[in-house]
């Protein structure tokens, strides 16, 4: 199934989702080190985002939050790719800035945890 | 700009800009005449930033007037503060991937005291929370609050999306205020701010009932307002430019919620660290605290924190040299929320309000809120 959203930062990927339904603060929320969610009574604490399709509503927290998502790229514990129910600044910032692609717009209930996702930045497309 | 025909800084800052338009749904970019930048201190940035800085540095140059947020430490004077050599070290190269841009060294919180007065309507694309409420509110300026990467993209491009609080019609007051209270002093301005944001939460207030203010008086307003509530500005009738009928929505701020205000802000007695400047001090602030030091010696550790443009002038009138000879440090370039401070004192003592949140968050120091004048003669032991 192909579903159409919209592009917020360019670059294809494809890999296992990992989806939440919390929102995602990457400045404290996510260790910049291991890409271990560390926020207390996250749906995802203690899981690793390194190398998945990461499937969220929405980003949180500090502006520093795109920083981080860089950091997290260097150490190679970026997520693959971002898919946002709806982008805010922070993540958007972060993924351009890191070169993660990035698409919003999405229903994201329809994706599962375990499942294998493409996600095309240049088109807006996700594909399950 | 957008296809890399002026370079990758230039690309890369155009992405940021054109994916923020289209989240915002902004209709075009406009020209900024000024650009603060946050993402300054090495804690935050890691390595990671610092080689995004250096990466844009390559080829990037700044287009408009592009000052700082404040750093960790001060740039001089950091072994006095306790600084570790390698944080330092890479804080300075940080400072100098900005210096490469272009950007003026100037890590402050009041860079409209500091050499960057942007005019009533004019676009900017300013960072730190204080800053941008003054320059909303008290100066009319036009700026949404700015993360370091998008800021930076503004600088490289001199444009910023449209959106937000550049438009008329997301900067009216939603919700009027009615101050029944006499207000004066620095740290009552900004107990008064707590009071107010706590009520109006991300609703802009029109203010009404206070009779006159400083530029003292809003800096402290301008700094607590933002950290209390969740708007970025608001209006004071007779006071900010701008004329508003009053919105139907309307509540009061009484005295009891200003002492209530000031008692959320007192921890217990044991004060062995006073701080002033948060925001930055003016050139009018550091000529009382010298006017309160001459001759005096202090018993505590004291920080008079301020922008190095001002610092300038207080060592051309002499009153760097009275604050320092009674024991007092001046410090430039950072403050009491941005140095890692933590674990080195236990209760401080400030004017700020906002000061108070962070160094409770940050720093985890205790509290005691008090005026300018009451925090020297604690610093003073008297």
């Amino acid at each position: 199934m192909i579903m159409k959203g919209r592009k917020i930062s360019k670059g294809k990927a494809s890999g296992e989702a990992l989806v939440s339904g919390k929102t995602i603060s990457f400045y404290g929320g996510v260790d910049p080190n291991t890409g271990l969610i560390v926020e207390k009574e996250h749906d995802l604490e203690g899981r690793s985002i390194a190398g998945k399709v990461l499937v969220f509503p929405t980003g949180s927290g500090s502006t520093v939050g795109s920083y981080s998502l860089l950091r997290l790229k260097k150490n190679g514990k970026a997520p693959l790719a971002i898919i946002n129910r709806e982008c805010e600044t922070v993540v958007a910032v972060g993924a351009i800035i890191s070169d993660i692609p990035c698409v919003d717009r999405i229903d994201i209930s329809k994706i599962k945890t375990g499942q294998k996702v493409k996600v095309e930045g240049d088109s807006g497309n996700v594909e399950i | 700009m957008l296809e890399g025909k002026e370079g990758r800084a230039v690309q890369k800052s155009m992405e940021i800009l054109a994916a923020l338009g289209e989240i915002f749904g902004a209709e075009r970019l406009i020209p900024v005449s000024s650009v603060q930048v946050a993402g300054v201190s090495y804690h935050n940035l890691g390595d990671a930033g610092l080689e995004f800085l250096e990466y844009l540095a390559k080829d990037g140059k700044v287009r408009v007037k592009t000052m700082l947020n404040p750093a960790g430490m001060d740039l001089e004077k950091w072994r006095e503060m306790g600084i570790p050599e390698d944080f330092a070290e890479k804080q300075m190269k940080v400072i100098n991937a900005f210096r490469n841009l272009g950007i003026t060294i100037s890590c402050t919180c009041t860079p409209y005291l500091a050499g960057c007065s942007p005019k009533r309507d004019e676009h900017i694309a300013w960072s730190e929370s204080s800053a941008v409420c003054f320059a909303n509110s008290v100066i009319g300026a036009r700026t949404n609050r700015e993360g370091g990467p998008s800021a930076l993209a503004a600088a490289i491009t001199g444009r910023t999306p449209f959106y937000g609080l550049h438009l008329d019609e997301n900067r009216r007051p939603r919700i009027t205020v009615d101050v029944r209270t006499a207000v004066s002093g620095e740290h009552e301005f900004g107990a008064l701010a707590l009071a107010t944001g706590r009520k109006t939460k991300e609703k802009i207030p029109l203010i009404r009932g206070v009779k006159k203010a400083s530029l003292e008086e809003l800096k402290s307003f301008s700094a607590s307002f933002p950290t209390y509530s969740g708007a970025a500005m608001f209006h004071m009738e007779g006071i900010t430019p701008g004329r508003f009928s009053a919105p139907e929505e309307h509540i009061e701020v009484t005295r009891k919620d200003l002492e209530d205000a000031v008692k959320f802000l007192n921890d217990e007695n044991g004060i062995d660290f006073v701080s002033i400047g948060c925001p930055h001090c003016s050139i009018g602030e550091i000529e009382r605290i010298a006017r309160l030091l001459k001759g005096k010696k202090v018993s505590r550790e004291t920080w008079i924190t301020t922008s190095r443009n001002v610092k300038e002038q207080a060592d051309k009138k002499g009153f760097t040299q009275i604050i320092e000879s009674s024991g007092a440090k001046i410090v430039c370039d950072t403050c009491l929320a941005v140095a890692p401070l933590k674990g080195r004192f236990r209760t401080i003592a400030t004017n700020s309000a906002k000061g108070c949140y962070y160094g409770r968050g940050s720093n985890a120091f205790r509290t005691r809120f008090m005026s300018l004048e009451e925090c020297i003669k604690e610093a003073v032991g008297a």
